[in-house]
């Protein structure tokens, strides 16, 4: 079989290669069931159906997509100008830092202020992490991917050091921990007895205004240009260093307002289980949202399905923690590689016997 | 004149092409279109730019399915569905735009293109020997990101003649090659024509096709014109079949208003960023209002570091490029624009326009300033409306404001290019090869408004290996050879042989400039 480069890359296969990478994704994952020794049908049910039956089921699919569309909205831009920020995870624990790091300092606080300023520490906190890798590729060319990736293990060890040692919670029998926040530094239930909160309204605005300023602004068609055409960028004198910075502190931003949003909603306290790698996970929402706006919002409802549906296989059919995390990697693997077929496409070379005896026929 | 190669002109013929359409979304491409190639015989290809020569060409390569149609190969019909099927029939075909590996040998590049198992030091010798066999000097354990773009294309070549093919098609081959490299080419093609295989050959060079050439076939619009014998045409009445009117003069009226200096090159200087770059040394010329001025000499003695210094693309040190009297050498692209500057660079895939994205959102690259952003939000209708205007008034022959830039032919969006460059009224106007893949009626009218350009106050520079072309539009010429600039001379008192002679680089020590120029 052989790759060969087609005219015009394919629309058709653009739209489909999401859908196909879901269905291949099922279909090894059936596999994966039966050699589990599981019904596949029914572990299915157990992970796509059955999260999804009653209240509590969707207040939990959108708690998780929140963030992960969050962060995944300013991941995609930077991915457009190929960019690559792989550490969102560690501008995800800095945002937490430091908006937890208010809600402790101001533990007794009951101002309408203390949230607010917590959300803004966070986008300070998350930016500023993202602003770092932006440094070091403008002054010294240091690739971002690693050093975004290197930096997300430095936040966790700042956070395990926190919650270990000067924000230890004095009461919490010695767990690395901090306080629990009060309810001035907590966003508010939406529904009596369901988790979901009113950090949610952020993803919303966020959604809204990435796809303002992905379809309206030039800022983002520059940005865009230097991902498609780096010689046609420098040709318009787009400057690459500004497209770098804008990226890495637009993602880091999100991904620090998601750190908030864990902190101050449902885990409520500083401690070392902050995120289910939500960071890493949304790489693979951007991607399988078509670095678009939208397709972000479903792909981050896909996948915090698959983090629901993974919980509950855990209990009601003993799988590993890990099938999560397979399920994610199986979906981002198989959309890259159904993506290859929307520039290229299969071919099959000609045997040397069939290619002889077409030549032959032509010959008198 | 070269002896004419005894050429098999009877017997049956190589290739029939029957009836063959083929339709794009937005055009017809091919409509109707017949053909017939015979052994031995170099057969030319003219017509418009936007014609569907190298439609018909990927049609007979199998890079494109024809709606329509048949080919009969050596009297036998056959389905032509890939590229790999036209090569086992003894089809060759050398694209416009290369496809090598640049950090691939030559004779590794050549043996993935041949595809299954090989045996790469026999294969070097192979190529070594049908390299020396037809003139096509290559040394197979070259790296191709050190070749030259002449080098490139007899690799291309001599990966055609492995294959020991029967019909070589050649689309525009010429328009990147010296000419020096020229005559090697055509000796080459001679000796295969007389060999028995056949040539299509696609140029907008007129003088090259009737030297060349016994057969010609005239597209316009997607159909065949007409067909003539090339040698018995003058180039004007080739050019009258092509475009179906007669090819205007360009005129060079005086320049009534004040001569001031507008861009001023100071002992420029500087190093290449890589091992095969040529080093600046000590350029200096001025651009005044109203002229045109241009830079003739081979590609590669300078000419893309040159560019790329006076565009920003690469800021230099601040007092070596003056822009309207402003120091502006450590400026990037983006501010000397802003100060007035237009650049229409030599690659216009991937530089001077975006090949995913629309002619409307390719406008946007440069002529943002033309009042199409505002308040930092894109003006959509705005940016239709001028792709649109450039479109009509350049004559860009495509699918509309939405089309792919891509989707364009060679020439047609080397039209939109330059359109949109000019449409923004710049100060200084820079133009790297502005006719390269051009048709002649379309090269005609590109350099008219060159000249009326300059002549509304816009100084410009033109830099072009044609001499022809710098002859009939510059007031001025000077030669880059191995990164030195020649004082630029009033044409008048110039002429090919001088230039030439400058261009193997024995033109005096190059002094500064007067801007007083003669
Ligand atoms: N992939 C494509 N999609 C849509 N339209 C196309 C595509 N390729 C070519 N066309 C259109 O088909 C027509 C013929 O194009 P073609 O490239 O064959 O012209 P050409 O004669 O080779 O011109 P040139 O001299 O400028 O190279 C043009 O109008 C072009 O815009
Ligand atoms: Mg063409």
């Amino acid at each position: 079989m052989l790759l060969e480069p087609r005219a015009t890359p394919s629309r058709g296969m653009r739209l489909a290669a999401p859908l196909l990478a879901i269905l291949l994704t099922l279909g090894v994952g059936a596999l994966l069931f039966i050699a589990l020794g599981k019904d596949p049908q029914e572990a299915f049910h157990v992970l796509f159906i059955g999260p999804l039956a009653d209240a509590n089921g969707w207040s939990e699919l959108l708690l998780k997509a929140a963030p992960l569309i969050l962060i995944a909205q300013g991941l995609a831009i930077g991915f457009r100008a190929r960019i690559f920020n792989i550490g969102a995870e560690g501008q995800l624990i800095m945002g937490a830092v430091f908006g937890g790091g208010v809600a402790i300092a101001f533990q007794d606080s009951q101002s309408a202020w203390l949230l607010p300023t917590m959300v803004l520490a966070g986008a300070i906190g998350g930016a500023l992490w993202g602003a770092i890798p932006a440094l070091l590729k403008t002054r010294f060319n240091a690739e971002e991917t690693l050093t975004t990736l290197m930096l997300a293990y430095v936040a966790n060890l700042i956070l395990s050091w926190l919650v270990s040692d000067p924000w230890r919670d004095p009461g919490g029998m010695n767990f690395p921990q901090s306080v629990m926040f009060g309810d001035a530094a907590l966003f508010s239930m939406l529904f009596e007895g369901l988790r979901l909160n009113t950090s949610v309204f952020i993803t919303i605005a966020a959604v809204l205004l990435f796809w303002i300023f992905v379809s309206k602004s030039f800022l983002a068609y520059q940005v865009t240009v230097g991902g498609l055409a780096p010689q046609a960028a420098r040709y318009a004198g787009f400057p690459a260093s500004r497209t770098v910075w804008l990226s890495l502190v637009l993602s880091g931003l999100t991904a620090g307002l998601a750190g908030v949003g864990e902190v101050a909603g449902p885990v409520g306290q500083l401690n070392l289980n902050i995120s289910p790698g939500y960071g890493y996970a949304a790489i693979i929402v951007a991607w399988i949202g078509r670095l678009h706006p939208v397709g972000i919002v479903f792909s981050g409802l896909l996948m915090a399905l698959i983090y629901l549906g993974g919980e509950a296989a855990q209990m009601a059919l003993q799988t590993p923690a890990a099938i999560t995390g397979i399920f994610q990697g199986m979906l981002l693997f198989f959309l890259l590689a159904c993506d290859v077929f929307i520039e290229f496409r299969l071919r099959k070379p000609l045997e040397k016997r069939r290619a002889a005896a077409l030549a032959r026929k032509a010959l008198p | 004149m070269n002896p004419e190669p005894p050429i098999p002109l009877h017997g049956e013929p190589r290739l029939q092409l029957l009836h063959i359409s083929k339709r794009y979304p937005s055009v017809l491409a091919n409509d109707d279109v017949s053909l017939v190639v015979r052994p031995g015989e170099i057969h030319a290809v003219l017509g418009e730019n936007g014609a569907g020569k190298s439609t018909l060409m990927k049609v007979i390569y199998g890079a494109v399915k024809a709606d329509m149609g048949e080919i009969m190969w050596n009297g036998r019909q056959v389905d032509i569905p890939d590229p790999a099927a036209a090569r086992a029939l003894g089809i060759g075909m050398v694209f416009q735009h290369f496809s090598l590996f640049e950090t691939l040998t030559v004779v590794e590049n050549i043996a993935l293109s041949l595809g299954g198992e090989f045996d790469l030091a026999s294969l070097a010798i192979k190529v070594s020997e049908v390299s020396k066999r037809y003139g096509l000097p290559l040394d197979p354990l070259r790296h191709v990101y050190s070749l030259s773009v002449g080098e490139r294309q007899r690799v291309e070549i001599v990966r055609c003649l492995l294959q020991n093919p029967q019909l070589l098609i050649l689309d525009e081959p010429t328009s990147v090659l010296t000419p020096q490299a020229v005559r090697k080419l055509f000796e080459t093609l001679r000796q295969l024509a007389s060999e028995g295989v056949s040539i299509l050959y696609i140029s907008h060079k007129l003088d090259e096709i009737r030297e060349l050439c016994e057969r010609a076939t005239v597209m316009r619009g997607g159909r065949v014109t007409g067909e003539a014998n090339p040698r018995q045409e003058s180039s004007a009445s080739l050019a009258r079949m092509m475009i179906g009117r007669e090819l205007p003069h360009c005129e060079a009226p005086v320049f009534e208003g004040e001569r001031k200096p507008l861009l001023e090159i100071r002992a420029l200087s500087r190093e290449p960023d890589d091992a095969f770059g040529t080093r600046l040394s000590d350029i200096a010329l001025t651009v005044h209002s109203g002229e045109v001025v241009g830079i003739a000499g081979i590609s590669g003695n300078g000419q893309a570091e040159l560019l790329a210094a006076l565009s920003g693309e690469t800021p230099v040190a601040r007092e070596m490029v003056q822009l309207c009297g402003e120091a502006v050498g450590h400026r990037d692209a983006g501010a000397r624009r802003d100060r007035g500057l237009s650049f229409v660079p030599e690659e216009r895939l991937g530089r001077g326009a975006v090949p995913a994205m629309s002619l409307a959102d390719n406008a946007l690259l440069t002529a943002h300033r033309q009042d199409l952003v505002r308040h930092g939000l894109r003006r959509f209708a705005a940016a239709r409306d001028f792709a649109q205007r450039c479109i009509e008034r350049f004559d860009v022959r495509c699918g509309g404001a939405a089309a792919q830039a891509r989707s364009l032919s060679g020439g047609n969006l080397q039209k939109f290019i330059v359109g949109r460059e000019i449409m923004q009224t710049p100060k200084v106007m820079i133009v790297a090869q502005p006719t390269w893949g051009v048709d002649v009626g379309a090269s005609a009218f590109l350099r008219q408004t060159l000249i009326d350009l300059s002549r509304s106050g816009v100084g410009v520079l033109v830099i072009s290996e044609e001499l022809e072309e710098l002859f009939e539009i510059c007031d001025r010429i000077a030669v880059l050879a191995g990164g030195r600039l020649s004082p630029a001379v009033p044409r008048e008192q110039t002429n090919a042989e001088a230039i030439g002679l400058a261009m193997s680089g024995l033109f005096a020590q190059p002094t500064p400039e007067s801007t007083h120029a003669a």
